[in-house]
């Protein structure tokens, strides 16, 4: 591992000069040397960049909250070094004019960026098996995957390569992957982080987010990221809290909501359930009440995500047209439409083609009331549903994933549903646009332990209340203190 | 919702060709079983009364933004055209585009 990998010991390591900032970015640059061509996190790494900005760091040129921290972000987030690629063919060699406001945001701060994270294509999957350019490794056991979508972040962090990264959540990529891969991972709510220069995939539900190792780490990499962007409008204007100022302080009679309709989830693992369950043991030990709440129309929470997020995709990937950026095709074509349809059957992967095709079909004329007009209410009932469900309780808490980290090709076959309902826990965070973090609640038993997520998910705007409360449950337990053998 | 939506074969072309994707045989009858089994899955969403609830679009109250109507700095043309496949001096270059099939029309 790295000499420091938390942000705030490395922080505090380059201030007090127990390292220099090039020290600790060239471990860092060992570590993927060392180690990733097992685990592949990485689509893209730019070594001298990162040992300039760190040199920068170490002569007093670049300062701030992160200042020599190296990081890694998410493959759809746009940066003008680098390519940008979506781990899609079509993007492949696609070089942003702009950087993303949260890589201008992080850099600002004096985050050394290393490289560029591997996901599924344009964010379309829960495993990393999606990416053009090969799967990622979970680096717990490098024979399983590190979940989707954000899949490279999360491993890039539990291989000791950065010291935090940065992902993006539609449906549950930032939080799967971290507890997949035994951290702490957040989606703000919708419109508190920027999207400008993220690739989109599903406009209403995108939100990029931090991970760390602790909750303070993912605390700090929000607050740097958090805030009003004139160049996003959908990004909403209100001030930003100090999410560090009272973090280590518990939220007093704190009332957690256990959702009735999860306790009779299908699929469950058995394990998963008794770690969540210790868990919830332990927050009534710190203090806390649980309080049943009710979610009934959680059970649809998939089928309308699988509806509102590919209609949404399908409009925002017809930009892919072999003519202005992307990916064109090398035949013969006898026409303009012969030319994108090419293009894009050659530069999207399946995953991605499938649900341009949903969208497209759920649009498509005499349809559109049946599929699109139902999910958009359904969505109307979720929110309504964690409305009162918030009337009894702070916070609810359930698994981040019903299942811990699963081997590479097992739901990867012929059937994209058993992928889909991995994401029973998450989408629904994202259909109602409020906050959900996960953090790590236990190990499953056997050769490799795999870790297990615990999902927190509150109000809107609620990101202060969610940090302290898995704050609470870190400060009382040593899970955040394991890491992966590589 | 219609719940016993089987999706077609020439349904699944249809759909490529409204999505641009120029599919191969193979993929059409592929997609066309994984279609169905997902169109089925989301039908169950039909179960549902929704009589008098009103669509929700976005989760949270989202408004028009405006803006001054200034000229603000944008992209070179030297960047807009970075990335395209084929250029031609300031123009991006595309295939002939009148007079193609009837899909090129409107």
């Amino acid at each position: 591992m790295l000499p420091f990998d938390t942000i705030q010991a490395a922080r505090h390591a380059i201030r007090s000069r127990q390292i220099s900032a090039r020290q600790l970015v060239d471990h860092a640059l060992q570590r993927i040397e060392a180690h990733d061509r097992r685990v592949r996190a990485f689509n893209s790494v730019h070594t001298d960049r990162a040992r300039e900005r760190a040199d920068a760091v170490d002569a007093g040129l670049i300062q701030g909250p992160l200042a020599g921290i190296p990081i890694a972000v998410k493959d759809n987030l746009c940066t003008r070094f680098g390519t940008t690629t979506c781990s899609s063919k079509m993007l492949a060699t696609f070089h942003a004019p702009y950087d993303a406001t949260v890589v201008r945001k992080l850099e600002s701060a004096g985050a050394i960026i290393l490289g560029k994270t591997n996901l599924d294509e344009f964010a379309m999957g829960s495993s990393t098996e999606n990416s053009a350019f090969g799967p990622t490794h979970n680096p717990w056991d490098t024979e399983r995957v590190p979940g989707g979508s954000s899949g490279g972040s999360a491993a890039a962090l539990a291989a000791g390569m950065c010291c935090g990264s940065i992902g993006s959540d539609t449906g549950g990529s930032i939080r799967q992957p971290a507890a997949l891969c035994g951290l702490v991972g957040l989606k703000p709510t919708y419109g508190r982080v920027s999207r400008y220069g993220l690739v989109a995939y599903a406009s209403s539900l995108d939100q990029v987010g931090p991970f760390g190792w602790t909750v303070a780490d993912t605390a700090l990499l929000l607050q740097t990221m958090a805030g009003h962007d004139p160049r996003d409008a959908t990004s909403v204007n209100q001030p930003v809290p100090d999410y560090l100022a009272d973090l280590d302080r518990p939220v007093a009679g704190l009332r957690i909501g256990i959702v009735k309709e999860y306790q009779l989830a299908a699929g469950m693992d058995p394990q998963v359930k008794a770690a969540v369950d210790d868990a919830l043991r332990k927050y009534q030990e710190l203090g806390a009440e649980l309080v049943e709440v009710s979610l009934p129309h959680a059970e649809y929470a998939i089928a309308a995500y699988y509806v509102i997020a590919p209609c949404e995709a399908s409009s925002n990937l017809a930009r892919y047209d072999g003519v202005h950026y992307g990916h064109r095709t090398a035949a013969e074509v006898k026409d303009i439409v012969e030319l994108y349809s090419k293009s894009r059957a050659e530069g999207f992967g399946e995953e991605v083609q499938r649900r341009i095709m949903i969208g497209t079909y759920a649009l498509s004329s005499g349809y559109y009331d049946a599929y699109y007009l139902t999910a958009l209410k359904m969505r109307a009932l979720i929110r309504r549903d964690f409305d009162r469900a918030f009337d009894k309780c702070d916070l609810i808490a359930c698994p981040t994933s019903p299942v811990p980290a699963f081997r590479i090709g097992e739901k990867s076959g012929g059937d994209p549903l058993q992928m889909y309902l991995v994401d029973v826990f998450t989408v629904t965070a994202n259909i109602a646009a409020i906050p959900g973090l996960s953090l790590p609640c236990g190990f499953t038993s056997g050769e490799k332990p795999l870790p297990v997520g615990l999902q927190l998910m509150g109000p809107v705007f609620s990101e202060e209340r969610l940090l302290r409360a898995a704050r609470m449950y870190e400060a009382a337990t040593d899970w955040h203190r394991r890491r992966p053998v590589l | 919702m219609p719940q016993e939506q089987k999706i077609s074969l020439e349904q699944v072309r249809h759909v490529a060709r409204l999505s641009r994707l120029a599919i191969t045989e193979q993929q059409a009858q592929k997609y066309a079983v994984q279609l169905e089994s997902i169109l089925e899955y989301i039908a169950k969403m039909g179960q549902v009364d929704m009589a008098g609830v009103e669509p929700m679009a976005h989760a949270l109250p989202i408004h028009n933004v405006l803006r001054e109507d200034l000229v603000e700095p944008s992209l070179s043309r030297e960047q807009v055209l970075q990335n395209a496949p084929q250029t031609d001096g300031p123009f991006f270059k595309v295939p002939k585009i009148i007079g193609g099939d009837e899909d090129s029309a409107g």
